[in-house]
């Protein structure tokens, strides 16, 4: 499977010059940009791992792509995201969100059924990846 | 101008003789008056009988809208009656339209209950739209003090949070209305959903009529639902939701529905508008209660939106449903096959969405609405809108909305989950050239086809829906045209 989350899922994967023009969008807004990685791409994990805080004195978008080359040499082998914060009152969240890394094989997930009564069935999803420890699941 | 002998009666005695006076002599119309800033404001189109002056009939809405009866009571003069009379305060021509005026009306925030809805609309739109001395009125637009909006809940879950829950950012949200609307079996309905939401989609829609009939009964609708769902949600890593219509014929049926649909792991129920006011602002609490997001279909405002001399104006139904506390509204496409001019959904799309939105005569916006920190209400684009039209969607709806292509979906010629792939790439390519700053208006249709020669399902969908427009002329536009400034 192809793991979808984020703005640009269903396109080619976005080449360096691409996510540097996507970049540049975000801190014209003056939003700060992110790198976030995880070997747990639940759809309901929303804190993947950061890696350092949110570059809130980055402006350059030369200098996210330095950040984003450096992670991606530590966490290749993982999903690795940008992601724009916009501090701007009525907002205070994220902006901007795609995915620019992915493993190279993406299992997905299982989906159990827990079976109720009256027909009713409590859904769980499982990522086949997760059932290694941390570290070894790509 | 005021005609000495319609003036308002100051000396008490005259003033309260038994019979009947004109409105404007009872007090109901004063030129004079400054709104204050925690009066409730309202500006309505009048349509006078012929004979009635504007100026009276503006005062004769005042009245009949705020404490007045046909005749002179004694009873007034028991109470404050200055202070509670709604006040006309200014009327003024319809730019280019004979025989009807904009009068402006304020009343105070005492006349009104908190947090009601029903209230609020007992009396702006209650006995007055039935006056025989207007031949028609319409409420164009009305301004909330923020003191009063503060005794509203606003909506449940609002834009934001809508989005940390589902997890998309940066982009539109897509869906779908499951057709056809009705004779599908629980079974047949749950998977078109499960196809649609595998393809690409966020959400499917249960349609405006879809309740519990016959042919699919609800908790059977909700039980297969729930399962294309989680299959979808499995297949793809991404939060999913269907908008399951719990609209019934009492509250105690609609918190059943919407309880075991919260039970089953649904984000999102639906509601209809023809349910009432009361109802909306019943549910939209247990939406809050429960962390679910309320959709509403806004089934059967046309009957009183859509023509411009008489009823209500669809931005005063989407202020009232921010009010009311709903998370999504439709409220008009621009292209598609449903009413709107791209000024007056401006104005809508404004009003769901900005914490202030400035009186902007040529989006039919008549005051400075400020929104008190209320939530953010997201509109939902709905009703013949295909793939080939994103650039223009875009454009017009900016990225916080719900793009809904139904027919753009299931109609697709290689299958459902195609065509929810094709609005998805669309989607998707759109909002990544616009970031990259190029122009999408001009470049829009060269961008779809650039994304066409590698996906098949985009290609198709456009070469199926190129030529389909809905060119009519609207019936509810602008009254105001923006006048050219000197360079």
């Amino acid at each position: 499977m192809r793991l979808t989350q984020g703005q640009f899922s269903f396109l080619p994967e976005l080449t360096d010059a691409e996510i540097k023009l996507q970049v540049a969008y975000a801190l014209n807004n003056g939003w700060a940009v992110a790198i976030e990685y995880t070997d747990d791409p639940h759809p309901r994990n929303y804190y993947w791992s950061m890696w350092g805080n949110p570059m809130f004195d980055i402006r350059d978008p030369a200098g996210i792509m330095l950040e984003l080359a450096a992670c991606r040499k530590a966490h290749g082998d993982k999903y690795i995201k940008i992601l724009a914060f916009d501090s701007q009152k009525g907002w205070e969240s994220i902006r901007l969100f795609f995915i620019v890394n992915r493993p190279k094989d993406e299992p997905g997930f299982a989906l159990e059924r827990g079976e109720g009564i009256g027909r009713r069935t409590q859904y769980a999803l499982r990522s086949y990846a997760g059932n290694q420890p941390p570290g070894r699941r790509y | 101008m005021t005609k000495p002998v319609d003036a308002k009666i100051t000396n008490m005695k005259e003033r309260y003789a038994s019979g009947v006076l004109k409105y404007r002599q009872m007090g109901y119309y004063e030129p004079d008056y400054q709104p204050k800033d925690t009066d409730v404001l309202a500006v309505f189109r009048l349509t006078p009988q012929e004979g009635v002056d504007p100026e009276e009939a503006a005062a004769a809405v005042a009245g009949e809208s705020s404490t007045a009866t046909w005749t002179v009571v004694w009873t007034d003069r028991l109470t404050d009656s200055e202070y509670y009379r709604a006040k006309a305060y200014r009327v003024e021509p319809v730019p280019g339209t004979p025989g009807q005026w904009f009068a402006y009306i304020a009343y105070d925030i005492d006349l009104f209950e908190e947090g009601s809805i029903a209230n609020l609309t007992a009396s702006i739109i209650g006995n007055v739209f039935g006056f025989k001395p207007l031949k028609a009125l319409r409420l164009e637009d009305m301004r909330i003090p923020a003191h009063y909006l503060k005794t509203f809940q606003g909506p449940a879950t609002g834009i934001v949070v809508e989005r940390e829950r589902m997890n998309v950012y940066g982009r539109p949200l897509l869906g779908a209305t499951m057709k056809p609307k009705l004779g599908l079996s629980g079974r047949n309905y749950g998977r078109v959903v499960y196809e649609a939401l595998t393809g690409g989609l966020d959400f499917t829609k249960d349609d405006e009529n879809i309740n519990s009939q016959p042919f699919m009964h609800w908790r059977d609708r909700y039980l297969y639902c729930m399962e294309g769902v989680n299959k979808a949600a499995a297949e793809t890593g991404e939060i999913k939701g269907t908008y399951l219509n719990v609209t019934a014929a009492t509250m105690e049926d609609m918190y059943e529905r919407a309880e075991f649909a919260r039970d089953l792991g649904s984000v999102i129920v639906m509601i209809d508008l023809v349910i009432g006011y009361t109802a909306i602002q019943s549910m939209a609490k247990w939406a809050r209660k429960n962390d679910m997001i309320l959709h509403l279909h806004r089934a059967g405002h046309s009957t009183y939106t859509r023509q411009k001399n008489h009823g209500v104006s669809f931005r005063v139904i989407a202020k009232w449903m921010r009010m009311a506390g709903v998370d999504h509204i439709h409220a008009g496409t621009v292209v598609g096959k449903l009413e709107g001019d791209p000024n007056v959904i401006r104005g809508i799309y404004d009003t769901c969405r900005e914490g202030f939105v400035p009186r902007n005569l040529q989006h039919g916006l008549f005051f400075d609405q400020p929104w008190a920190s209320l939530k953010k209400l997201m509109p939902v684009a709905s009703g013949g809108i295909h793939a080939g039209q994103m650039h223009q969607l875009l454009t017009y709806l900016g990225e916080d909305v719900v793009l809904q292509f139904g027919g753009g979906t299931i109609g697709h010629p290689m299958g459902i989950q195609a065509g929810a792939q094709a609005n998805r790439v669309a989607l998707e390519c759109m909002v990544k050239a616009r970031n990259e700053g190029r122009d999408i208006w001009k470049e829009g249709p060269q961008i779809l086809a650039e994304a066409a020669k590698w996906c098949q399902p985009l290609r198709a969908a456009l070469d199926t829906w190129k030529d389909v427009t809905f060119d009519y002329a609207s019936t509810d536009s602008v009254d105001y045209v923006p006048t050219p400034t000197p360079a």
